[in-house]
């Protein structure tokens, strides 16, 4: 099967839906690979490297769209691509379906295939095939070098002698991948990291990334079963309205990662809140794109505001790293399809069920809820009082002694008996006995335990001791069946001794620093 | 002199005792062991010499013969064991204890003897006598001679109850037989000893080995100390306890580790509890990597924790894991291992396996050592390990081996599992960490994974 790779369009879009490395992996997975000319340029990749990679080299991308079984893209095609497209084509692409109902109509009628690859629903299963997660690692990140460029200034503290630097202060809005992400580069950085969601089941995962989890007073928790958070009540937005306005008077660089799915994004910067920040105030819009969460964002452009503050709307793409995550997303895809032996379109599949948007001339949007819940509800421990707990301390403590004692009545009892029937040399020994024990309890508790196998060679050994036994039978005349016996004790038992301190020697010398 | 001698000998065991005790007391680290293993050389020459200085002493002839032969076999067995095969060679040498209480009983079996010294010769030919046939029989399953699984039978708590009750009254008929008539009974017991020995043995799974072999390591002692009991010979009792609380102390920490009761296993109680499913669905994908994406994660790694389990050993893969470690560490990254207690086959027996190999003894941890630096780890690849990095154990209540305390290795930030296949453990549990996000399976026999892993390290 043939699959095809055009150039990307738009002169915004530097990243390629294919990289050296995922034409390697799509050879392995059996398809032939044809790359329009040019193609990886903006992400640093030439033709000669897709050439070696074993790609062929196509000039036009009519020769792409006319002649592939499967396209990939990045971009959602232009209505002049999809005209280029032939009959029954699969193509995979970024197609945002809930805002392009035109677009699925041209491509419905030109009987195309598509998955759209941000449509693929955030199962566990699919996660090694979300575009979405993987780009937005990369720009939670990228969201976080480009603020601090703006910013102009140490993210961490430092104390120099010349003085002391403080560090400088980041909110991040929504802890999804890309909050995440932006949390833990901010992290790194030295920033002190504050982050806000809706959804009270990320606290966890904020904290862990280093940062502290900011949260309003009132009890509504914004999970849905889609893993987005959904749109609260106007209590929940006017307090969370007041919690953005002070933090916007302390922080220095506020990254903004409110999207919901299909939707205009969520104002969430107001006017207020940029007119309260410091100048020099950094703002990045992640959400740019569709509409911005701040109300002055303009997509595509870094301006700053009468008062100082730099919004962000658009960002470096990181387009050869980007464009090998992607390639990757959609080579997981590829593979769960069946890859070029076994390729086929199962509506059975869940991922394939909502993804493809167009098959057979038939619109696929918008899909039927797949509930999924990334994280179980916490399950409330009931915390013990201080008081509970001494208490209960007490009571097993008191426990402890009293069996103790109980044991210790029994112990001195059965010795008693013991005193009672049994000779005096016996006791005499059987004093040493219990003392031995008592010697062995605490020496061996302290061997290391990397050398318990040693210390099973040299008990084989020492309790070969007992030939002690067979040396004070032994007699001259080996016709006495006690000699025999004897003998034999003594040659087992040596054995034990010669081979067990041998072995334990040849043993410890292994062990080197 | 003469006259003398009788204190002189007391004396001479006097300072075997403590030689033994400051033998067994420097193998609290391993700076140290090696003198411990001189004592212990020393020590036992000095209760040998002593012994047989003694005028009373005869056979010298016959003495010389024996230690000359056992030398030979001693030193033979000891250099030629693999260090794989050492769980063998310490059962066969605890049989041999077992083996000699049972001679020096029946050879210190004589007439007139009183009633304390016919209990005692009683007792020492009972503890022997299993230890014998016991730890025979661990030696055949540790070999591969046996089948490892359980030979189970219903009632048979019943019928070795009886057995023991038999026991008791064949020697009370022993002690009360005038002359040397009880001689029968004596020999009656034996067998029946042989038999509890065998039996014990068998009722016991191949992942259980580690304890068995253990706690047949503290019956030694005890048939020795009991063996003391009859000679009336001190340094025998002191031995016998010692080596006794040494593998009683041995069991518990094994038992601790796979959570099991510590009073089942003295009476071979434990291994029939049928394996049951976890009722907990587990959730993900399991998913694998390959030799060079692996390379890749290790090239980009700070710190790597590697996991070993027996079948690391099995498959001998501990030499390539050696040189791949050299090569991590000489490029500054913390590689260290972290050793479950019931990693392997013997208490302690990955880390003889991982000192063969010349890994340096410093970087291999304990689980409780290295449990703490887990969630600071880029890197863990467990090899050859499964039950022992089971995250069921923690959070899955209706698992077989909740509450067995494990290497929390899913807490890293990416765990590699190599194994042959999906099959379970030895418990014959599901392990979820397969099913993590941050796991990936590599596929393949250790060795040759491993080595594969080093030529992307190299090149």
């Amino acid at each position: 099967m043939k699959v095809g790779i055009p150039k990307e369009l738009n002169s915004e879009e530097s990243r390629v839906a294919a990289t050296p490395k995922t034409v390697k992996r799509l050879m392995k997975q059996g398809f032939e690979v044809y790359i329009e000319k040019g193609a990886g340029l903006k992400s640093n990749f030439s033709d000669k490297e897709f050439e070696d990679s074993g790609a062929h080299i196509v000039n036009s991308a009519k020769e792409i769209y006319g002649e592939s079984d499967i396209v990939l893209k990045v971009l959602e095609p232009t209505p002049a691509e999809v005209e280029k497209m032939r009959e029954g084509l699969v193509l995979l692409s970024y197609l945002w379906p809930a805002r392009n109902q035109d677009l699925l109509k041209l491509l419905a009628d030109r009987k195309v295939n598509a998955v759209a690859m941000d449509a693929i629903p955030r199962i566990s299963r699919a996660q090694k095939m979300d575009v979405l997660s993987s780009m937005a690692n990369i720009a939670g990140y990228r969201a976080v070098i480009e603020g601090a460029y703006h910013f102009g200034r140490f993210l961490n503290g430092q104390i120099t002698a010349a003085g002391k630097v403080d560090p400088a202060k980041v909110l991040v809005i929504g802890a999804g991948v890309a909050g995440l992400a932006a949390i833990g580069a901010a992290n790194s950085l030295g920033a002190i990291v504050r982050a806000f969601d809706t959804r009270k089941e990320v606290a966890e995962q904020i904290e862990s990334m280093g940062a502290q989890f900011l949260t309003v007073d009132i009890e509504e928790d914004g999970s849905t079963s889609s893993g987005y958070s959904k749109v609260m009540s106007k209590e929940f937005i006017e307090a969370e309205m007041k919690l953005f306005l002070e933090q916007a008077k302390d922080v220095d660089i506020i990254i903004t990662t409110a999207q919901i799915p299909g939707k205009e994004a969520p104002k969430l910067i107001l006017d207020y809140h940029v007119a309260a920040m410091k100048p020099g105030s950094v703002i990045v819009d992640l959400a740019a794109s569709t509409g911005g969460n701040c109300i002055y964002t303009k997509n595509g452009e870094i301006f700053t505001t009468d008062n100082g503050v730099t919004i962000i709307g658009k960002l470096d793409q990181l387009p050869s790293q980007a464009s090998q995550l992607y390639g990757n997303n959609l080579c997981h895809l590829l593979d769960d399809m069946g890859k070029a032996e076994n390729f086929k379109i199962d509506f059975k599949d869940d991922v394939i069920s909502r993804a493809m948007v167009t098959h057979d001339g038939k619109i696929n949007w918008p899909p039927e809820p797949l509930p999924v819940s990334p994280q179980k509800p916490k399950v409330e421990v009931k915390q013990k009082s201080i008081e509970e707990i001494k208490a209960e301390e007490a009571l097993k403590a008191k426990k402890k002694s009293t069996n103790m004692f109980i044991q210790l009545a029994v112990v001195g009892a059965l010795l008693f008996l013991v005193g009672q029937f049994a000779e005096p040399q016996f006791m005499q020994h059987f004093t040493v006995f219990v003392l031995a024990v008592f010697v062995g309890w605490n020496l061996i508790w302290n061997v290391t335990h990397a050398l318990h196998t040693p210390l099973m060679a040299i008990t084989n050994a020492i309790s070969g001791i007992i030939v002690i036994g067979g040396l004070l039978q032994v007699t001259d005349d080996f016709s006495n069946p006690v000699t025999i016996v004897a003998f034999l004790a003594i040659l087992v038992a040596s054995i034990n001794i010669v081979g067990g301190f041998f072995v334990t020697q040849r043993m410890l010398k292994m062990f080197k620093k | 002199m003469l006259e003398n001698f009788a204190n002189i000998q007391t004396a001479a065991y006097l300072f075997a005792s403590i030689l033994f005790i400051l033998s067994l007391g420097g193998l609290s680290s391993q700076e140290s062991a090696k003198r411990g293993v001189l004592y212990g050389i020393v020590g036992m020459i000095i209760a040998i010499l002593a012994t047989i200085l003694d005028t009373n002493v005869q056979g010298h002839l016959y003495i010389l013969i024996a230690v000359a032969i056992a030398s030979v076999i001693g030193i033979i067995m000891a250099r030629r064991v693999e260090m794989t095969a050492m769980p063998q060679l310490v059962a066969i040498l605890h049989s041999f204890v077992g083996l000699a209480a049972v001679l020096v009983g029946y050879g210190s079996y004589h007439d007139g003897a009183d009633t304390v010294h016919l209990i005692e010769v009683f007792v020492g030919v009972f503890i022997g006598a299993i230890t014998f046939t016991g730890s025979i029989i661990a030696w055949g399953k540790l070999d591969g001679k046996i089948r490892s699984k359980p030979l189970l039978y219903p009632g048979r708590h019943a019928v070795n109850i009886m057995l023991v009750i038999i026991s008791v009254i064949l020697g009370v008929l022993f002690v009360q037989a005038p002359g040397t008539e009880g001689l029968i009974y004596l020999l009656i017991m034996t067998a029946i000893a042989f038999f509890i020995g065998v039996m014990l043995v068998m009722a016991i799974g191949g992942a259980d080995m580690p304890v068995v072999v253990s706690m047949l390591n503290s019956y030694s002692g005890w048939a020795a100390a009991a063996a003391g009991f009859m000679l009336s010979n001190d340094l025998l009792i002191v031995t016998g306890a010692l080596v006794g609380s040494s593998g009683a102390i041995l069991s518990i920490i094994m038992c601790e580790a796979m959570n099991r009761s510590f009073l089942s296993v003295i009476f071979g109680g434990f291994g029939d509890t049928p394996v049951k499913g976890s009722d907990q669905v587990i959730e993900g994908e399991v998913t694998s990597i390959t030799h060079e994406e692996t390379a890749e994660l290790l090239k980009n790694a700070n710190s790597v924790v590697i996991v070993p389990g027996y079948g690391m050993a099995v498959a001998k893969a501990q030499y390539p894991i050696r040189e791949m470690v050299d090569i991590l560490r000489k490029e500054g990254k913390e590689v260290r291992f972290a050793i479950h207690p019931v990693a392997g086959r013997l208490p302690g027996h990955m880390n003889v396996l991982l000192a063969e190999a010349s890994v340096p003894y410093d970087i291999v941890l304990e689980m409780d050592e290295i449990n703490e630096d887990l969630p600071d780890t880029d890197v863990v690849m467990v090899i050859g390990a499964n039950d022992v990095v089971n995250p069921g154990a923690q959070d899955d209540p209706s698992s077989p081996i909740y509450g067995m305390p494990v290497i929390e290795a899913w807490k890293a930030e990416k765990v590699i599992v190599m194994k042959r296949s999906m099959s379970v453990g030895y418990a014959g549990v599901e392990n979820p960490l397969f099913y993590k996000n941050n796991t990936d399976m590599l596929y393949g026999d250790a060795k040759e994974s491993v080595e594969k892993i080093l030529g992307f390290l190299r090149g």
